[in-house]
């Protein structure tokens, strides 16, 4: 037995089951557990258990959020100026009240309760909002499966759904979710270019008395939204990463296609 | 990327953290709204520029104290002090082999540190600055959490903890 193997202590069979040990560390670790099968088999059950945890409660991830929890998270919309100001402050920067408030009313954006968007842009921004930045999960069905995604997602919609090509714009599909309300269920197909912008098309069934609509543009937060309604369907196609200029010609493409 | 965008992105991985800290899911719900409504009145502590999650956590945890302690005035969140979950599986241990109700007969103090820790990916630093313990307490509060549930989950009981040599 070497000397560091002596060394070989409870934070270390923690740290192994937990995957944060130094290549070097890690290495004596499993040295030392090869050799003590009771903590090889403590350590491997700790690792088990954290494998369970995540499986458990991954699909909580993936579950519709809660519109009260929407909300509580927009409730106020001056949080980056706020933020950034307390930042500031924390870094010891004074901020000349006149100063502060001319930036607060350069930036803040539209409270909440009193802007004009409507439901389909909002709800698309939150939509997007919320599944965009995600890495792991960003859609339930791939792209490697758009036959299936395009079928199941017309059949929840009860209608011709189709997820457009936008490969020609440097858009490649990513896949597709279902969002289950608002009030029916909602299709949300993803693209997203080669640099990892990302845009998402959000897709519900209009009831038979809405009009077909322009183009709309809307901005949730930083969200920048275009939002029609053409035949059965509402779409909105919303970004973060995108100018309005290259989202525009995006739902330009999506409407030609969509209107042979 | 905003800090409302990031605000409304992290919603899903504070409801999974609730979830798996209180077990049910509208007081789970709960939690996460209490939580963001307090993160807005407490905006001004938050350096901008940090892990805007784990101050989400830290501002999670200090609510949850608050109501265990609202709940049960003398409980708090003290290592060794149950909650009622536990109490309710004590006299059971046998039985107990489900991993939601093995978190849940762990003290919170113990199941805050494995769940930052084993479920949220958080370092041990992380998890120690979230809670605002040092980083000594923990590692104990994980080995302890960990031996509890994996005896609970093998049917061994709670209350004897393996030898360990």
């Amino acid at each position: 037995m070497s000397e560091a193997q002596n060394h070989i202590g409870e934070t270390d069979l923690h740290a192994w089951a937990d995957g944060c040990l130094a290549e070097g560390r890690r290495v004596e670790v499993e040295a030392w557990l090869a050799a003590h099968p009771e903590d090889a088999e403590r350590a491997a059950a700790y690792r088990t258990l954290n494998e369970q945890l995540r499986a458990h409660f991954e699909p909580v991830l993936d579950e519709p959020v809660p519109e009260r929890l929407e909300h509580a998270a927009l409730r106020r919309r001056r949080w980056s100026v706020a933020a950034a100001v307390a930042g500031w402050l924390a870094l010891g920067v004074t901020i000349g009240g006149v100063a502060g408030w001319q930036l607060h009313a350069r930036y803040a954006p539209v409270p909440l309760a009193r802007t004009e968007t409507p439901v389909l842009a909002r709800r698309a921004a939150l939509a997007h909002a919320t599944y965009a930045p995600e890495v792991r999960h960003p859609v339930e069905v791939g792209a490697d499966q758009e036959q299936h995604l395009v079928a199941w997602l017309s059949k929840r919609l009860g209608g011709d759904v189709r997820a457009p090509r936008l490969d020609a714009e440097g858009m490649t599909l990513v896949g597709g979710r279902l969002l289950p309300r608002d009030p029916g269920p909602v299709a949300q197909f993803m693209y997203q270019s080669a640099p990892g912008r990302r845009v998402t098309l959000y897709v519900r069934t209009e009831g038979p008395d809405q009009r077909e609509t322009a183009f709309r543009f809307a901005r949730e937060g930083n969200v920048r939204v275009f939002y029609w309604i053409d035949r059965k369907f509402g779409y909105a196609l919303s970004s973060a990463d995108l100018e309005r200029e290259e989202l525009l010609r995006l739902a330009n493409e999506i409407y030609r296609q969509l209107n042979p | 990327m905003s800090d409302v965008v990031s605000l409304i992105a992290l919603i899903p991985r504070l409801r999974r953290y609730a979830r798996a800290l209180v077990g049910e899911r509208a007081a789970a719900d709960d939690l996460v709204q209490d939580t963001l409504e307090r993160a807005w009145s407490k905006l001004h502590l938050y350096r901008h520029g940090t892990d805007l999650r784990a101050w989400l956590f830290t501002v999670m945890h200090n609510v949850h104290v608050n109501q265990v302690r609202a709940a049960r005035p003398t409980a708090a969140l003290e290592d060794d002090m149950p909650e009622l979950a536990q109490r309710a599986v004590q006299g059971d241990a046998l039985l107990v082999r489900d991993l939601e109700r093995a978190i849940a007969a762990l003290p919170a103090a113990q199941r805050e540190v494995l769940l930052l820790v084993a479920l949220e990916d958080l370092s041990y630093d992380e998890t120690a600055r979230v809670l605002g313990i040092p980083i000594g307490t923990v590692m104990s509060r994980l080995a302890r959490a960990r031996e509890k549930v994996r005896a609970l989950m093998q049917g061994k009981g709670g209350s004897k903890l393996q030898v360990v040599k």
